[in-house]
């Protein structure tokens, strides 16, 4: 059974006036535990109106979300339950920092879930730990510390909460190469330990390309394809059409594919994209 | 919850009074209210009644719009007429309980007031129903630049007006995303005695507060970039400009006003 699934999900924004607009349009997705889905779509394509429903912030005017099978909107269902299992990091995260300490920030939500002292602290030096802050940052106030460190504890303070399902709107946005690279790799071993799913709203497609286990294509509210990088990136005309991005080394290879040499068409990661080349370089390559 | 906060309530259609120069608009609303006041007969309230309704049948404002103005002081109403149901003595008895009583003087009274107040209310929302807050605090600083003279900051205030409405539903939209981000960390607005509904606000309040500061300094610094430096010798994008139909508006309402004096000392 999917943990996460959605039933013809619609949204439709200030219904009956004219500013009348369809942010998600019956999207039908099952998403399995221990899954990494990258979700990339344009600005607009219902990205954020999707990911605030399947934690029960935002109410779909149709459809179902089912987590685990069950309907959160379900007369017996409890809602503050489901957003302790579904954690939702949204965009520029480090402006809902609001306690004196990192350290109570982060256990915003684990008090709010009615943990006892001494999880909460194992749960905070974990999550800590886990995105990369010093011990002693924990006692700073967290407006002192700086944009990249802020963005960590922001996403410290959703994962104390220990959620099956991680949901993060685009976490490197406004961030240098560096911390970029950090927090998704961060993200990536996170993932590795504990098992949960995760999704990962993303503009860059080199990001996706490389973390992601599957991809869930968005445009006009439509779900357009959710399946392994491979398979989405071999569709690389439906994407341009789209107005989406490859990864750069995509294009280098589908550039080399037209000067008539033959290489697969699913190459989206550089290692991958080295073997090939020096696969071919030296010769070993019995393709052609 | 939040959307539902209309401020700004300009309600944009194309009319006369939407053109009109929203400096003769401020005068002319301004010596409404004062005809209102001065006017102590009931040809004062038919004068005002006539000028509210002949504005908003320029102005082509729905008479819906207008009620919704009222609607929300309705408590007010009501403590006014009772308060002036039971205070005022004179004429014929109606009613008595104890020291409690209902009198002619009473009635009228509190009938003159209630309608004197609509009529208020009517018509000045009628200035923010065809005039956009920016075109306000223009006219407001156009109006005031007299003060400059006397070393007020005419225009530095009427900046901060300004400045202060462009941000509302900045602010009101930033709120939202807060509330969504902490109630995805558990937070509780809903349930709860008074005492945890307030601590319950801590978490929205401090990063809206920080984030509003942090949006101030951003302007400043942007402001200053630019050289901004006051109101001297500084052109404006939109010109205020009057026309004869601001004179003839003004006209009318004058020539309302003599009645109602006229009728203050004849009748």
């Amino acid at each position: 059974m999917p943990i996460l699934e959605t039933k013809d999900l619609t949204y439709t924004y200030s219904i009956g006036s004219p500013f009348e607009k369809t942010a998600v349009d019956h999207m039908n997705l099952q998403i399995e535990e221990g899954e990494f889905v990258g979700i990339i779509g344009h600005t607009g394509s219902g990205k954020s109106t999707l990911m605030q429903m399947m934690n029960g912030l935002l109410k779909p005017t149709s459809g179902q979300v089912l987590l685990d099978g069950q309907d959160i909107w379900d007369k017996k269902a409890d809602r503050r339950q489901v957003r302790f299992r579904v954690g939702l990091v949204f965009q520029y995260p480090e402006y809902q920092l609001f306690e004196q300490t990192v350290y109570e920030d982060i256990a915003f939500g684990p008090k709010n879930m009615g943990l006892d002292e001494k999880e909460i602290d194992r749960r905070v030096r974990e999550t800590a730990e886990a995105v990369g802050l010093r011990e002693e940052l924990l006692q700073q106030a967290p407006y002192a510390l700086s944009g990249g460190q802020k963005r960590r504890v922001a996403i410290a303070g959703v994962m104390a909460m220990e959620p099956n399902v991680l949901i993060l709107d685009e976490p490197t946005a406004g961030l240098d190469p560096k911390g970029r690279v950090k927090i998704l790799t961060q993200l990536q071993q996170y993932h590795k330990r504990t098992g949960c799913t995760i999704l990962l709203v993303s503009h860059s497609m080199e990001d996706v390309a490389r973390y992601a286990s599957k991809l869930l294509v968005l445009c006009q509210a439509k779900a357009v394809c959710y399946d392994t990088p491979a398979n989405v990136f071999a569709q690389s005309q439906q994407l341009e059409e789209m107005g989406l991005d490859l990864p750069q080394i995509t294009r280098v290879f589908h550039k080399l594919r037209e000067r008539g040499i033959a290489f697969p068409e699913e190459v989206y990661t550089v290692k991958f994209g080295a073997e090939l080349l020096k696969a071919r370089l030296e010769g070993r390559d019995s393709a052609c | 919850m939040l959307s539902d906060i209309t401020l700004g309530q300009y309600f944009p259609i194309e009319s006369v009074v939407h053109r009109m120069d929203a400096r003769f608009k401020i005068i002319i609303t301004m010596l409404f209210l004062v005809m209102l006041f001065w006017g102590q007969r009931w040809t004062t309230l038919l004068v005002g009644l006539f000028f509210t309704v002949l504005a908003t049948l320029c102005s082509k404002i729905p008479f819906k719009m207008i009620w919704k103005s009222i609607k929300p002081l309705l408590p007010i109403l009501l403590f006014t007429t009772i308060l002036n149901l039971l205070m005022i003595d004179g004429g014929d008895v109606y009613w008595q309980w104890k020291f409690l009583k209902i009198t002619e003087e009473g009635v009228i009274t509190s009938a003159f007031m209630v309608s004197r107040i609509c009529l208020l209310i009517a018509g000045t929302s009628l200035l923010t129903y065809t005039t956009s807050p920016i075109v306000l605090t223009d006219a407001i600083e156009a109006l005031l630049s007299p003060l400059k003279k006397l070393k007020m900051p005419v225009h530095e205030l009427a900046m901060m007006m300004t400045i202060a409405l462009r941000f509302i539903p900045t602010l009101i939209e930033e709120t939202n995303k807060i509330i969504a981000a902490q109630k995805a960390r558990g937070a509780d607005l809903e349930s709860g005695s008074l005492k945890q509904r307030i601590k319950a606000l801590v978490p929205i309040l401090i990063p809206l507060f920080v984030s509003a500061f942090r949006r101030a300094t951003d302007l400043a610094l942007a402001m200053e970039c630019r050289c901004y430096h006051g109101g001297e010798g500084r052109t404006r994008l939109r010109q205020l400009q009057s026309g004869m139909r601001d004179y003839i508006a003004l006209a009318i309402t004058l020539l309302l006003f003599a009645v109602v004096i006229a009728a203050n000392a004849l009748l």
